[in-house]
């Protein structure tokens, strides 16, 4: 079948080129994900990504079980960072109903929120030095994730999927001495895992050959593409949905936007989303310092206050966004009104719209980049598949 | 600008293709004619007062119950530089659906309308690629309509082995017992 | 091997005394060559692990000994697969002219003035030529797996390895000057005289740069980190060995921990002093040369810094890896071969720099000071932040 769009054609192949299939068991696409390139020895002339191996029919499975049930199939998405998946369906049901829950409650969401940031990002950027050929960093860094894995194991008994925010509230209030070991683990964070990583991994001269100066993505591009997150701000545009439309009172706490800025090479390149990434751990743990510091202060509501008894929106439609660490995830819930399960649940992911670009960028690459560029959109199949 | 205002400065540029406006919902939605979304599209994108340059998500909905039965898609749409947001809706007839692509517009549609082909069944006029993206090659049916039933074999494989399978092997049926017909579906003959 | 030979008995006819020494040198260098890489990858997965902040292997024998050992064992247990469309020839070629390539060059590694199973008076040139075998090897490996990866991987690697000979080659060639002959037992005698004889602190800083070129493409021509592009783990599962199973991958990694000793003791020998020791005075145990022991300490130290070096710094990608060798490396080292060459010819240079006789010993011992320096501050700095995570 001729495709214009991706340039392919089977019949016009020349006798030099070559079709290469990367996938869908690979060590380094990040999940099931197979990649057909179309090679010119080591060039790359057209890419075409083929995905849905990991699609277990989430948006059906949606409809079958009722609103609090979804939430269990919301965290197996992006199952990387899964207090952000089920953060946005609880927000997005919390809209369809209008329930606002309390500061406590908030504040415990945004402690949350970011801590899986910290170690979504700790597996975004080690596994993206694992793609390059540093195996050192991917270790230490998931040797600090344990430590926060080991906060949402005391607090909710699980260590990848959480079924933590809960509609109206969460599932489990913080135990005693939570803040004491958050700020723990805060105080080892700033002093050997970011300063560590930066120095071993984002500074390190090879590293920023290999990375500087390909997969440069403008930001039109970026934009029509519906890139969003650090895939977005690494094209410089400093969009950030915690800043711009502030959930879970954002706006009290005080944090910098990072955003790529081309110091070694054209700006949008695959070493400023992955710059933005590493970056934007210091700033997820200066928001989690003060975010402790109020949870410390606040007086201590009932986390199922807000839970109704019976999640029964009117009919109504909503979409609610939030910023996931893979970028801005939205969740489309229309509910009819009648019965206790949604009637659609559409779930827009990060991951989807940033793999849409992945035939744009990879044209004229070498096949080490297209693995660079994989890892520097930081894709995890199980939120493109759903 | 606000969601009235917008469907002002559509409904002044395409007069009757805007079909409905809804302002009392949460997210306040227009219902566009299907044959004029793209034109809407690029209007939308183009109009230095709307700047939508962003399409959110594009999702599509099925009502078999409603009157007339119908499907929608429904496009969020979102402007950087004016920060404000709208829903374009457009409902098509369940069998047979087909609609202007607005891959031209925003560049993302065209992942988010072979999903929507994929799993609904309605087919974008003028897309690039329009080919399933989730769903197997060879998958026959569109599986998230409210109707769909699943089939008993894909490939030769049992699709759901559960209390049916169980049902008729009780009632002495030869249920996962071999030999399987598992000849793969010949791939390169029609890409 | 003439000291096997001059033990023999006067008695048995020439033909047998040199057939029989020659098997026993042969015998002993397999056995030593063999064991080596068993010692070798614990080693890695050991050192591996501490940089890693993890433990390594434990669990087999005590501290994980006998790990490689059943590694081999299991390996040589595993089923051996051939892929469909392979040339099975030269698929079972390809290993052993790639591990026949590393072994060869023992020969003429000089263990001691009289520990050396040839001493060949084109020892240096025959060690260059011999591990250029390899090189068939693996495009052979490539090219008989019937796979594109593979082939990939094996074009890269033949384009890589040969690009790095050249610096390598050009590097020795001002060794040779200095020394005046190819024979590397000749090399390690014109190093007599303690640390400051060493061709590493002669025309300083000619040669320490010389050091680090050769050290360079020697990591490049074992296909080690930064430099293997042609096993990238992550981009090609296994490059040029991904069809490879059971007894035959054993030899490509046997092949390469070879090769990995090779150049470390090729690079002592040629800049290290060989088997001389720092000090004159340190030769000698009482009667007991210790010759081997030094050579082997600084081959093994070599091969810790190849082995730090591959966990800790990413790779570079094909085009990258050549730039560096064709227009990095080898002009560096075309201007060093011209320079010394027209040092060694001149007169009053002929035996080194004027301070050279100081930078010998001074840079040394400040060399090492640094290195303590940074051991002690790295125990200081992790025991610092033990203390805060008690805290």
């Amino acid at each position: 079948m001729s495709n214009p769009a991706y340039g392919w054609r089977v019949d016009d192949i020349d006798t030099d080129e070559m079709i290469l299939n990367m996938g869908p068991q690979h060590p380094s696409t990040h999940g099931v994900l197979r990649i057909e390139l179309r090679t010119d020895g080591e060039v790359v002339r057209a890419a075409r990504p083929h995905i849905g191996y990991l699609h277990r029919c989430f948006e059906k499975h949606a409809e079958s079980v009722d609103y609090p049930g979804v939430i269990p199939y919301t965290d197996r998405m992006d199952y990387v960072a899964s207090m952000g998946n089920s953060l946005g369906y609880a927000l997005a049901v919390e809209q369809l109903m209008g329930i606002e829950v309390g500061p406590y409650v908030q504040t415990i969401r945004v402690i949350m929120a970011e801590l899986q940031r910290i170690a979504s990002h700790c597996i975004a950027v080690g596994t993206y030095g694992m793609d390059i050929g540093a195996f050192t960093p991917f270790l230490h860094l998931l040797r600090d994730r344990e430590k926060i894995l080991d906060l949402f194991e005391w607090t909710c008994g699980a260590r990848l999927l959480y079924n933590y925010n809960w509609v109206g509230g969460v599932s489990h209030d913080v135990p005693d001495g939570f803040v004491k070991a958050c700020r723990q683990f805060l105080r080892e964070f700033d002093a050997t895992t970011y300063p560590e990583m930066i120095d071993l991994l984002i500074k390190n001269k090879i590293f920023i050959k290999r990375t500087a100066g390909i997969g440069v993505c403008s930001p039109e591009l970026a934009v029509s593409y519906d890139l969003t997150g650090p895939n977005l701000r690494g094209s410089g545009p400093p969009r950030d949905l915690r800043r711009d439309e502030p959930y879970l009172g954002y706006e009290n706490y005080e944090f910098e936007v990072i955003v790529g800025e081309g110091q070694f090479g054209p700006r949008g390149s695959c070493f400023d989303r992955n710059w933005v990434r590493a970056l934007e751990m210091r700033e997820s743990a200066k928001i989690l310092h003060q975010a402790v510091d109020r949870l410390e202060k606040m007086e201590h509501t009932d986390v199922h206050e807000k839970v109704p008894k019976r999640v029964k929106p009117a009919k109504g439609e909503v979409y609610a966004r939030s910023e996931a660490p893979r970028g801005q995830l939205g969740y489309y819930i229309v509910a009819d009104g009648t019965g206790i399960n949604p009637y659609r649940v559409k779930v827009k992911s990060p991951c989807f719209t940033a793999m849409s670009i992945f035939h744009v960028l990879a044209k004229g690459m070498y096949i080490a980049d297209i693995i660079a560029l994989i890892g520097s959109l930081d894709v995890v199949l199980g939120e493109i598949d759903r | 600008m606000d969601a009235p205002a917008i469907h002002a400065k559509l409904a002044d540029r395409f007069r009757e293709k805007i079909v409905a406006f809804q302002a009392e919902t949460l997210q306040p939605w227009a219902v566009i004619a299907p044959d004029a979304i793209a034109e809407v599209a690029t209007f939308a994108k183009s109009d230095p007062a709307l700047a939508f340059d962003n399409l959110l998500c594009l999702s599509a909905v099925d009502y078999p119950k409603e009157d007339p039965p119908r499907m929608e898609v429904v496009y969020h749409l979102f402007s950087y530089e004016h920060r404000h947001k709208f829903v374009l809706k457009v409902h098509l007839p369940r069998e047979g659906a087909h609609v202007p692509t607005v891959e031209g517009t925003w560049a993302v549609a065209n992942w988010h309308e072979r999903e929507a082909y994929d799993l609904f069944g309605m087919v974008f006029d003028g897309h690039s690629d329009m080919r399933r993206i989730l769903l197997p090659d060879d998958w026959i049916g569109h599986p998230l309509r409210k109707d769909w039933v699943d089939p008993d074999f894909y490939n030769g494989m049992h699709v759901k082995p559960t209390q049916q399978m169980a049902e008729r092997a009780m009632a002495g049926e030869k249920i996962g017992v071999g030999p399987f017909d598992i000849t793969p579906p010949n791939r390169h003959v029609d890409e | 091997m003439d000291l096997v030979f001059g033990i023999l008995p006067a008695g048995l006819p020439y033909w047998l005394r040199v057939a029989l020494a020659s098997g026993a040198c042969a015998v002993i260098l397999i056995t030593l060559m063999a064991l080596g890489p068993i010692a070798y990858v614990y080693v890695e997965t050991k050192i591996a692990g501490f940089m890693q902040d993890r433990i390594g292997p434990k669990r087999v024998g005590p501290h994980g000994l006998l790990q490689t050992i059943a590694d081999a064992v299991k390996l040589m247990f595993k089923e051996a697969i051939y892929p469909a469309g392979a040339d099975k020839l030269l698929f079972i070629l390809a290993p052993c002219l790639v591990v026949v390539g590393a072994f060869l060059s023992f020969v003429v590694l000089p263990f001691s003035s009289r520990l050396q199973a040839v001493d060949l008076n084109v020892g240096l040139f025959y060690v260059v030529a011999v591990s250029s075998i390899s090189t068939v090897g693996l495009i052979m490996a490539g090219w008989a797996s019937n796979n594109k990866y593979a082939l990939f991987g094996a074009m890269r690697s033949a384009a890589q390895i040969v690009s790095y000979e050249i610096p390598a080659v050009m590097v020795l060639l001002t060794v040779v000057m200095m020394a005046g002959s190819l024979s590397l037992q000749d090399i390690v005698w014109a190093q007599t005289g303690g640390l400051s004889r060493w061709f590493l602190f002669r025309y300083f800083p000619l040669m320490p740069v010389a050091f680090v070129i050769f050290f360079t493409a020697g990591l490049a021509e074992c296909n080690r980190a930064p430099f293997d592009i042609p096993e990238a783990e992550s981009e090609l599962v296994a490059g040029f060995h991904t069809e490879y199973s059971g007894f035959f991958f054993a030899m490509f990694f046997l092949a390469e921990y070879t090769e990995m000793f090779v150049i470390s003791v090729v690079a002592s020998v040629l800049f290290l002093g060989g088997w001389m020791a720092p000090l004159p005075v340190l030769q000698q145990l009482g009667p007991v040369g210790l010759g081997p022991i030094w050579l082997l300490a600084k081959a093994w130290s070599l091969v810790f810094v190849m082995m730090w070096l591959r966990w800790t710094l990413p790779r570079l990608r094909v085009d990258q890896l050549m730039y560096v060798a064709w227009k990095v490396l080898l002009p560096i080292s075309m201007v060093l071969v011209v320079a010394v060459g027209g040092l060694t010819l001149w007169p009053r240079t002929a035996s080194g720099f004027p301070w050279d006789r100081w930078a010998g010993w001074i840079l040394t011992p400040l060399l090492f000071a640094y290195l303590a320096y940074m051991i002690v501050a790295a125990r200081r700095w992790s025991a610092r932040r033990t203390r805060e995570m008690a805290a």
